[in-house]
């Protein structure tokens, strides 16, 4: 089959952008936690927080997940999984890494089965500190993240538009 | 997904991983047709190394990396910690400092309850209760948040008393929230005792004996489940139990829907228990002074966490940092059950069994890998072995 041609490359990137941004599906992965930021995603998508009303998604497998939420210091044997799952994600893929261990280690700093901190392994996007980082903060961490997806085109209508609409339903939330 | 038969028999890896605290296990199951004939655990995917690392840091700085074995189950570690070495050091502690232990342990005991309740839930495929229950248990957060300042890792426990006060004001807000609580507790009580659907997947499931339960060791509400007496708040009560006595809850079907009964049974004490001690909180310091080093000996821990009997051993040589800490946590007990009982039931049972025991991997299914071995082996997910089992009783309803 002839390929076809692709008439407009800012508009489908933008249209791309646009619908990354309205609808990500994250994939969470626990590198060796103690559990304390992994209820807390949890609790996100319960309803007091309700994750799903940015049309984020948790699901389960890394090959439909475009953001990656990473908790805890890397563990030895967490080390070739999360190198395993990082790669059967599909570009563009980010990192969001959630608590203070995924950020440096943490308490388990020296620990000998510990390597510290998610970016040791992988490129991390962005970090949300705490221990745990309340829902809010997770939920703030990751929808930064989104709204620095900005086409890189820049001034695409519909792409800007949809980051507006991200932070609009920050403020919204946080005025709740 | 697609299947690789080479026999009659097959063996379906499970995981490997669960993100998990200290016990993220994977599980090798063969089947024969759809009948598991055998069940093996393996442990240890998110060792740390933190008993090692306790012999690097100091008494105090000890509490913050042992209420991080386990964020659900944290105040409970540092308690146990703090009561050992209490012990060892010959410190008595003022009897509100227990009270206010024992008050924010069965504050995490109704968190950590709801939040298996709403899990246990999720596995069977009712969605319904896990959003209720997870909606209810959004209370008790902001309860201990306003007591401790943290939703999770409270730190409530110093070595030698507390650092939260509870006032007046706090105690009312607790006293609300346990009243509403209270209620919804009672609904849950009768959805999963007459929800014909979800008794389909817990009736008569994964039974265990009392003899079974005694002689695979198991411990807390899964044991409790199988009329085995046995609750170290009970048996040797430890803080301010003795002083606000629980009763034990016991069951003697031993099937899932016992635990269900059990651990829901169980909020009711914890309710009741904590007005107790808000009506009758002794007054007082909240805390006692503590020698920076602890002297030469050896001690043991026991106290009851959310899941069972959580153990510590604790030495010391005198020095300002412990010679050995070994933990033993409630799962690792629990564990062989699975293992055992998953056998002779249908492989859509496996995540209902398995969450049966409320293992600490209470955000099992929240990762996935494929792991694809040679042979007769064939890869599952967690979240596909969960679809499956409620795939399966979908059409068995039919």
């Amino acid at each position: 089959m002839k390929p076809t041609k692709n008439r407009h490359p800012d508009r489908l990137a933008g249209l791309k952008t646009w619908a990354r941004i309205n609808s990500p599906w994250v994939l969470h992965f626990n590198s060796g936690s103690c559990n304390g930021c992994d209820i807390e995603i949890l609790a996100t998508l319960t309803p007091r927080y309700d994750l799903e009303r940015f049309g984020i998604k948790l699901q389960g497998s890394p090959r439909h997940a475009d953001v990656l939420l990473c908790t805890g210091a890397v563990t030895r044997q967490a080390r070739s999984r999360l190198l395993r799952i990082y790669s059967q994600m599909h570009e563009p893929k980010f990192v969001v890494a959630i608590g203070s261990c995924a950020l440096s280690g943490g308490v388990f700093q020296g620990c000998y089965n510990v390597l510290g901190g998610i970016e040791k392994v992988i490129p991390v996007d962005a970090y949300v500190p705490g221990c745990p980082p309340r829902p809010e903060a997770i939920i703030d961490g990751v929808v930064k993240l989104l709204s620095s997806l900005k086409a890189p085109q820049g001034g695409d209508g519909t792409a800007a538009h949809a980051s507006e609409m991200v932070e609009k339903l920050v403020v919204e939330h946080e005025h709740r | 997904m697609e299947k690789v038969q080479t026999s009659r028999s097959f063996t379906v890896p499970i995981g490997p991983q669960h993100p998990a605290l200290k016990e993220p296990e994977h599980f090798l199951i063969t089947v024969d047709g759809e009948i598991v004939t055998k069940a093996v655990v393996r442990l240890g995917y998110a060792h740390r190394g933190v008993e090692k690392a306790t012999e690097s840091r100091n008494w105090v700085q000890n509490i913050y990396i042992l209420e991080r074995i386990c964020g659900i189950c944290s105040h409970i570690h540092a308690t146990a910690y703090c009561l050992g070495v209490e012990k060892l050091a010959g410190v008595e502690v003022p009897p509100r400092a227990q009270a206010i232990r024992v008050l924010v342990a069965e504050m995490e005991r109704i968190h950590s309850h709801l939040l298996w309740l709403g899990v246990a839930a999720h596995e069977a495929g009712f969605d319904t209760l896990f959003m209720y229950s997870w909606r209810d248990r959004e209370t008790i957060m902001d309860l201990l948040e306003s007591l401790s300042g943290n939703r999770v890792n409270y730190s409530v426990n110093l070595l030698g008393g507390v650092k939260f006060d509870v006032d007046d004001e706090l105690a009312r807000l607790i006293y609300d929230g346990i009243d509403f609580l209270e209620k919804r507790t009672q609904h849950y009580l009768d959805v999963v005792t007459s929800d014909a659907m979800f008794l389909q997947r817990t009736r008569g499931i994964g039974t265990m004996t009392r003899s079974q339960a005694d002689v695979l060791g198991t411990v807390g509400p899964t044991a409790r489940a199988s009329n085995v007496y046995r609750d170290i708040r009970v048996e040797a009560p430890y803080g301010a139990y003795g002083d606000f006595p629980v009763k034990i809850v016991l069951d003697e079907r031993g099937d899932l829907e016992a635990r269900f009964v059990v651990r829901i049974k169980e909020l009711f004490e914890s309710y009741r228990v904590i007005r107790e001690i808000l009506d009758n909180l002794p007054a007082g310091e909240l805390s006692t002074r503590m020698p920076r080093r602890i002297q030469e000996g050896e001690t043991v821990s026991r106290v009851e966490a959310p899941r069972g009997e959580l153990f510590y051993f604790i030495k010391s040589n005198g020095t300002d940092t412990p010679e050995r800490i070994k933990v033993r946590t409630p799962t690792i007990c629990n564990m062989m059950s699975v293992v055992k009982l998953a056998v002779g039931h249908q492989l859509a049972d496996v995540p209902m069994i398995v969450v049966g025991i409320d293992p600490c991997f209470s955000c099992n299914d929240r990762m996935t890998v494929v792991d694809r071995g040679q042979g007769q082996r064939q890869g599952w997910t967690w979240e596909a072995l969960r679809r499956y089992g409620i795939r399966h009783y979908q059409r068995l309803a039919r």
